[in-house]
């Protein structure tokens, strides 16, 4: 038996390196490989579920929404739901799990790899796969007759982009986390509002004052809206700037309050 | 740089809340020599092993791994270090061969030399034929042989071993023992914590004693047996009341005992000429005679 295994490592450590985010989403598709049965299952099956029970269901009640039909505007919104579901619990349950339970990280810390890329990594794999979902659902609204227009080339991205600090914002709430039950108050106090103050399934502006200012800065709203125009055609240039500004700001936040948080929870 | 000892800790202190888990430890671990941590759990033995892959910082002393500083230059340290944790860390969501697969990336060995580094983890680990077995399916001791060949995938100078048999058969044991025992006659330093004493003293060229984080006694086994206790060790078995009598007379002689169980140990027997009550069986010291005597605490 051979103990000796002679490699030559790389010399030069940056601050950041890209070729660890890069094993860090090398492993997280190694896993996908074999589940991704069931990610893709969830993605078909619950905006179905959603487009039968609201689009028929309240698309009766109301005929047309900020231009769109009723239908129209909320199946873009399902859309944002997914991406909201698919990045925000992986990043926020894995990131649990991983830190306590299966002391995975204790493990990638060990090898020269930073928190920082770490979080990126997870994150960055979390938004590749909500892309997968958002364009699954895109096929089941296709299905269902919802029109799109060529920019509907743009939803992967537009969910890469908004599902990696989605997922970000996961881990950093997961490095706070005591126990699974603290899971409960993350649903109720984040998540519930993150999903219904967003201009999903009915406009902001309805609202009151407070809960419509609360729904602007709620990162889903500029997501929903990109995917809106996205879809159907972009308002002018300057809005959807606003809205790329704004998820811009979001994931730059949500990263470096992951690494802060994910670092005191880690390191010692 | 490469004169300076694979690792050296300066007064290092290390708290957790009102808990001092590192209490001005001072160490140094020359290259090229198979190092002992030994202490009881909660000796501050992994913690000092956290403190030199940059997963703990210190709050006070110099820690130094293989030339580099730590915190600050931690991740150059962990570079050209292995580690083999106490808890088990393996992915569970890969295979034997993915496992090694990611860390070889997370090495960054470079892509032309990866899939040769893989096999001779799989080979090191004696898993070659279940490569593609998901490791949650795979027995304790093959966890810890792939552990043990995961930290060595990218041909570290320092590998620390956390408490690399607890929890393991004998058997096992003895199979583990080799594998480290080989690491070690590869040039390769190794820095191991243990609570067996029967481990420290075969496969360690220095051990350091830890109690209440701080090393109380270092040196060659050999050396600090000679030194705190003596040549031989009388062990004498009877009742509780006659022990307690037992240790009251060679007390009274100013020699130290140590009970344990059934038996009490009379130790400096060297210096016994022919007591009337010490009967028992001379016997050679151990680490754990020097290491009760100079803790005052058994090893659990």
């Amino acid at each position: 038996m051979s103990t000796t295994l002679t490699s030559t490592p790389p010399v030069t450590h940056r601050r950041f390196e890209p070729a660890i985010v890069g094993a860090i989403v090398y492993r997280e598709w190694r896993v996908f490989r074999r589940v991704w049965f069931s990610t893709a299952f969830g993605s078909i099956v619950e905006p179905i579920v959603f487009f039968i029970g609201f689009g028929f269901g309240f698309g009766a009640l109301i005929s047309e929404v900020a231009g769109l039909s009723y239908f129209e505007f909320m199946a873009t919104g399902t859309i944002a739901i997914g991406i909201l579901f698919s990045a925000l619990f992986p990043g926020l349950i894995n990131g649990y799990a991983r830190r306590t339970e299966k002391h995975l990280y204790d493990g990638q810390l060990a090898a020269p790899v930073s928190v920082a890329e770490l979080v990126a990594g997870e994150a960055l794999w979390n938004g590749l796969r909500v892309a997968v979902v958002a364009v699954v659902t895109l096929f089941v609204a296709l299905a269902f007759g919802v029109r799109m227009g060529p920019g509907v080339v743009l939803v992967p991205a537009i969910a890469v982009f908004t599902g990696f600090g989605l997922s970000a914002t996961g881990a950093a709430f997961a490095a706070k986390l005591r126990s699974w039950h603290g899971i409960d108050i993350i649903i109720g106090a984040v998540v519930a509002p993150m999903l219904v103050v967003a201009g999903t399934f009915f406009p902001l502006d309805g609202l009151p004052r407070w809960a419509e200012l609360v729904g602007r800065a709620n990162p889903l709203y500029h997501c929903v809206e990109l995917l809106r125009g996205a879809v159907f055609g972009f308002p002018g240039f300057g809005q959807t700037m606003i809205h790329v500004g704004a998820l811009f700001v979001f994931n730059l936040l949500a990263w470096l309050a992951a690494v802060r948080l994910v670092r005191r929870a880690l390191i010692d | 740089m490469s004169r300076s000892p694979a690792v050296r800790l300066r007064d290092v202190v290390k708290r957790f809340g009102p808990l001092t888990a590192v209490d001005h430890l001072d160490l140094e671990v020359p290259r090229g020599t198979c190092f002992g941590l030994l202490g009881p759990n909660g000796a501050g033995k992994s913690t000092t092993m956290r403190l030199l892959t940059g997963q703990a910082e210190a709050d006070a002393g110099r820690v130094e791994v293989l030339g580099h500083e730590l915190p600050g230059a931690s991740r150059a340290a962990r570079a050209v270090s292995g580690v083999v944790p106490q808890v088990d860390n393996l992915d569970d969501e890969l295979t034997v061969a993915e496992n090694l697969e990611v860390f070889a990336r997370l090495h960054r060995i470079p892509r032309a030399e990866r899939a040769a580094a893989v096999q001779r983890g799989l080979t090191v680990a004696r898993l070659a034929d279940r490569a593609a077995t998901p490791t949650s399916a795979l027995s304790g001791g093959m966890r810890r042989r792939l552990l043990i060949a995961r930290g060595l995938l990218h041909g570290p100078q320092l590998v620390l071993l956390d408490e690399p048999t607890v929890g393991l058969d004998p058997q096992i044991r003895q199979q583990l023992w080799s594998t480290i025992a080989e690491i070690r006659s590869s040039g390769v330093t190794v820095l191991m914590s243990t609570h067996y004493i029967e481990e420290a003293e075969r496969l360690c060229d220095e051990v350091a004693i830890m109690h209440a984080g701080r090393v109380v006694a270092a040196g060659t086994p050999r050396d600090l047996i000679e030194r705190s206790i003596g040549r031989e060790v009388l062990e004498v078995a009877g009742t509780p009341a006659a022990l307690a009598d037992i240790e009251v007379q060679a007390n009274a002689g100013g020699l130290r005992t140590r009970r344990s169980g059934t038996t009490v140990a009379v130790l400096d027997a060297d210096r016994l000429d022919g007591q009337p009550w010490a009967r028992g069986d001379l016997r050679a010291p151990t680490l754990e005679d020097v290491f009760v005597v100079l803790t005052g605490e058994e090893l659990a």
